[in-house]
């Protein structure tokens, strides 16, 4: 198990890694993806708890299968751990989060401070987020803040990272480093507007998209060819996001509930006429996979299994989009292991020593 | 970016706990209840090419009385200009006052209206039938903003990103601020120089 991993700052797990030419972060997802790999990204369920193992225990389904986690910002407008304190707690562990930054709960003053601290702790991937509205969630009474929109917020960190300024203008003594990345849902009107509306948002800093999950196969077919035209696959990197249906009946409360998420008829045919909702729900999201990671210019998938997370692995798995490649994993370093060796005994010896003993036995 | 939950969201769980009153406000946002309806709006839209040569022989014109506009002094004007800019654009597009107009760049519809007060395009919440998923009987703005720029000869000023709103323009006068950068400008490049 002592294989040196290939993207691990030897130094420590939870280091940034070298910088590379041509690579605006030191993190890993920049380097799978400039590398030409697939990607596979996922989302942790945000626990509603002050627990740091409820974090280690969602992340630690994702190891060996994921190249980058996605810390999410209060989804769907409800409380949840923020993304700040979920990658705090991921990058000590030596895991790649994505730290998404939402609009509606923060303004420029705090957001700018945000990135900060974030890329301070080793956060190297950054997803700038309009946000749901606050009507969405738990607390519909909250103010929003929408101080920035997810362009002016890209181009708020592009300035941050590449003149090593704030917004105001003031300097920065160390700009953040970061991979900045933006989300795409190439599934709601204007059709025609999303791949220059991508355009833009390339102009204005990202690097890498993630969709919204994407059920029509079709739609997203027409959504690519318009980019490739563009150019814009040449110039960032896009991730398809796909998930598990859990049954047809979550699949209808989605579509009338969840705005922005287009399911089209025939996918919720397909899962009543099955045997097994669940089971077909996974078949289907990796039928999705085997078409999209074939369509030119899809440089990964972004896995979203809200509440089925132990099926990721098995998806990735099954789908093979890794193609043999193992993303990095957190192993036993060699020299703890050695002192686990050594030391093993402690934990099951019955032994009760004594200082008196102790000494005894050291002369 | 998606939350899904089986039968009832939270919010709705929330506005059922709420105590029972005799009066019950309707059920939308606080915007939806100061506007009634979108009429004037989307037919400024729909004539987004007929307001933007509007827009611009306006513009000239202001421009035109800049010396009238200093010899009176521009604080003095603001408040007249403002009364009128409020309410002219106030039942045209639907404006907030932010005080530094996009309309130009955003197909005549105002982004201010956009309940996230987006800037640089719609968010990825548009219902199917286009309209908006924060107020659901209300067309999104961005995709009529995309319709109206279609229409007009500089459209593709929609593509420009927009830095964010100043807030401390809020309630002050853009059409005053657009003339006086203007003839700033105009002064720059007749005496190129003079300001080195």
């Amino acid at each position: 198990m002592n294989v040196r991993q290939r993207d691990e700052n030897p130094a420590g797990i939870h280091l940034p890694l070298d910088p590379l030419p041509g690579h605006t972060s030191r993190g890993r997802l920049e380097r799978v993806l400039r590398r030409g790999e697939f990607a596979v990204t996922t989302e942790l369920n945000p626990p509603d708890s002050a627990d740091p193992e409820d974090v280690y225990n969602r992340a630690k389904i994702f190891d060996g299968w994921v190249d980058a986690i996605n810390a999410v910002d209060a989804s769907g407008a409800n409380c949840h751990m923020s993304s700040v304190g979920i990658c705090a707690l991921l990058t000590r562990m030596g895991y790649a989060p994505i730290m998404q930054i939402a609009c509606r709960d923060k303004n420029r003053i705090a957001i700018q401070g945000d990135v900060l601290g974030g890329a301070a702790m080793g956060v190297a991937n950054m997803l700038c987020l309009t946000g749901d509205g606050v009507q969405a969630g738990d607390q519909p009474g909250a103010k929003p803040v929408f101080d920035l929109d997810s362009m002016s917020l890209l181009e708020t960190i592009r300035i941050m990272r590449d003149n090593g300024k704030f917004l105001s203008g003031r300097k920065l003594t160390t700009p953040p480093q970061v991979f900045l990345g933006c989300a795409v849902n190439p599934f709601a009107p204007p059709y025609d507007f999303r791949p220059i509306h991508l355009g833009k948002k390339i102009a204005a800093g990202a690097q890498f998209a993630q969709t919204q999950y994407c059920f029509d196969v079709p739609m997203f077919k027409t959504f690519m060819q318009k980019a490739r035209d563009l150019g814009h696959t040449e110039k960032l990197f896009l991730l398809c996001g796909v998930g598990p249906l859990a049954s047809a009946k979550t699949a209808k409360w989605i579509r009338s509930n969840v705005p922005g998420i287009h399911i089209p008829d025939a996918v919720i045919k397909r899962l009543e006429g099955a045997q097994d909702q669940k089971k077909e729900g996974k078949q289907l999201c990796i039928d999705i996979i085997n078409e999209v990671k074939e369509i030119p210019g899809v440089a990964g998938i972004h896995v979203m299994a809200y509440r089925q997370e132990e099926y990721v692995a098995e998806i990735v798995d099954e789908s093979g989009v890794l193609k043999g490649r193992q993303p990095w994993q957190r192993e036993i370093r060699r020299d703890d292991q050695i002192v686990a060796e050594r030391l093993d005994h402690i934990l099951h010896d019955e032994i009760t020593e004594t200082q008196v003993d102790m000494v005894k036995t050291a002369h | 970016m998606s939350e899904k939950q089986p039968a009832v969201t939270q919010a709705t769980l929330v506005k059922k706990a709420a105590p029972k009153s005799d009066y019950k406000p309707a059920d939308v946002s606080p915007q939806r209840r100061v506007q009634r309806t979108f009429a004037v709006r989307l037919w400024s839209i729909r004539h987004s090419r007929l307001l933007e040569w509007f827009y611009s022989r306006f513009a000239d014109v202001f421009l035109l009385l800049h010396p009238l506009w200093k010899g009176i002094g521009y604080s003095r004007v603001e408040a007249p200009v403002k009364f009128v800019e409020k309410r002219v654009k106030g039942f045209m597009f639907d404006c907030r006052m932010c005080g530094q107009c996009v309309l130009s760049s955003t197909g005549m519809s105002c982004p201010m209206n956009c309940p996230k007060q987006l800037r640089n395009g719609p968010c990825g919440g548009v219902r199917a039938n286009g309209n908006c998923e924060v107020e659901p009987d209300m067309p999104c703005v961005w995709v009529k903003a995309w319709e109206g720029s279609r229409n007009m000869v500089h459209g593709d000023k929609i593509l420009d990103v927009q830095k964010p709103v100043d807030q401390s323009l809020r309630e002050t006068s853009a059409w005053l601020r657009v003339t006086a950068q203007a003839a700033a400008a105009r002064e720059t490049n007749q005496n190129p120089g003079a300001s080195a």
